[in-house]
């Protein structure tokens, strides 16, 4: 990676966790950092507590599946600052099988249902969370539609014919 | 009206059949259960309001209970998780009963064709009437309206 500029965000965090981050990087003006998830609960925690930081809201946590890509998953999170106007984003590997991250939802309540929705999406387990349930989905789906390898013409109905073209 | 027309109140009688008279008289007091879960309701509040005045084909009345609807107007995309309940309502509703299936979702599910989306309610309930459209505009809800009467009227009454 090219030498650059680093911004405040990204110099403060690459100064607490240095040697543990994979890659920090300003994509079209985001400020991105890449870190294992073995440290994302520290960096969360450091992230909403630093009075430099000051990172009060998550704004977003998704998934994404690179499929046929190792570490196949990652999870996204995306905080504001109300305070700074500044926001930050957290992208952190996840391999199969048994993809797994330690949940933030101690930190931030609302990442009980983002972590719930990320579960019911894309199949990602999140340690220690409350009620780690299907949210939007039906307790009696099968499998994790967001993922790439789920067939795009797979259906299942709880009522009706049970034919994958219902 | 074909009722009114033979033999008319002067002679003090009138003849007809039990079944255009009862069809004659269900299809002017239908209650609806609007069972809506979409854009497409915002359609069903322009037609059910006073612009379009649904009133006026004695079919305005909104039940919120199944057992006392006649029409239960599906209205928006039903996925597969709410299925089961709506053919739960349907159950409920006390015959003689009427579906409609209102706007392009309901009909074929619409462009949702994904994991979750049901692909037309004709899958889990009989359809009597399909009003199609993204959404319907409100004259062809009012024709459809039309065409269900019609069928009620046409067709053999269960007593």
């Amino acid at each position: 990676m090219a030498e650059q500029q680093l911004s405040k965000t990204l110099e403060r965090i690459k100064g607490q966790f240095s040697d543990q981050i994979v890659d920090l990087h300003t994509s079209l003006g985001m400020d991105t950092v890449i870190v294992p998830k073995t440290i994302i609960f520290e960096l969360v925690r450091f992230l909403r507590d630093d009075p430099d930081l000051k990172f009060n809201l998550l704004s977003d946590l998704t998934a994404v599946d690179y499929f046929k890509r190792n570490p196949r998953f990652e999870v996204v999170y995306h905080f504001y600052s109300l305070e700074r106007n500044t926001r930050v984003r957290i992208k952190v590997p996840v391999a199969e099988p048994n993809p797994e991250v330690e949940s933030i939802t101690p930190l931030y309540k609302i990442a009980n249902w983002l972590e719930r929705e990320c579960y019911d999406m894309v199949g990602i387990r999140f340690a220690n969370h409350p009620d780690l349930r299907r949210i939007l989905l039906y307790p009696e789906f099968k499998g994790h539609p967001l993922h790439k390898d789920y067939p795009v013409t797979r259906r299942q109905p709880l009522v009706g014919p049970q034919d994958s073209m219902a | 009206m074909e009722v009114m027309n033979q033999g008319g109140f002067e002679s003090g009688f009138f003849t007809s059949k039990l079944d255009k008279m009862i069809g004659w008289v269900r299809k002017y007091s239908l209650f609806q259960y609007p069972f809506v879960t979409a854009c497409c309701g915002m359609e069903y509040m322009a037609v059910a309001s006073a612009h379009y005045d649904l009133d006026r084909f004695g079919a305005a009345l909104p039940r919120f209970s199944p057992r006392q609807a006649d029409v239960l107007l599906v209205v928006g995309t039903i996925n597969q998780k709410i299925a089961p309940v709506l053919v739960n309502v349907y159950e409920q509703m006390t015959a003689p009963k009427w579906v409609v299936a209102f706007g392009v979702c309901t009909c074929t599910g619409g462009f949702y064709d994904d994991y979750a989306t049901v692909r037309g309610i004709d899958h889990i309930l009989p359809v009597d009437v399909y009003i199609p459209g993204c959404p319907p505009r409100p004259e062809t809800v009012l024709n459809g309206l039309m065409m269900l009467q019609e069928k009620i009227q046409n067709s053999k009454q269960e007593i």
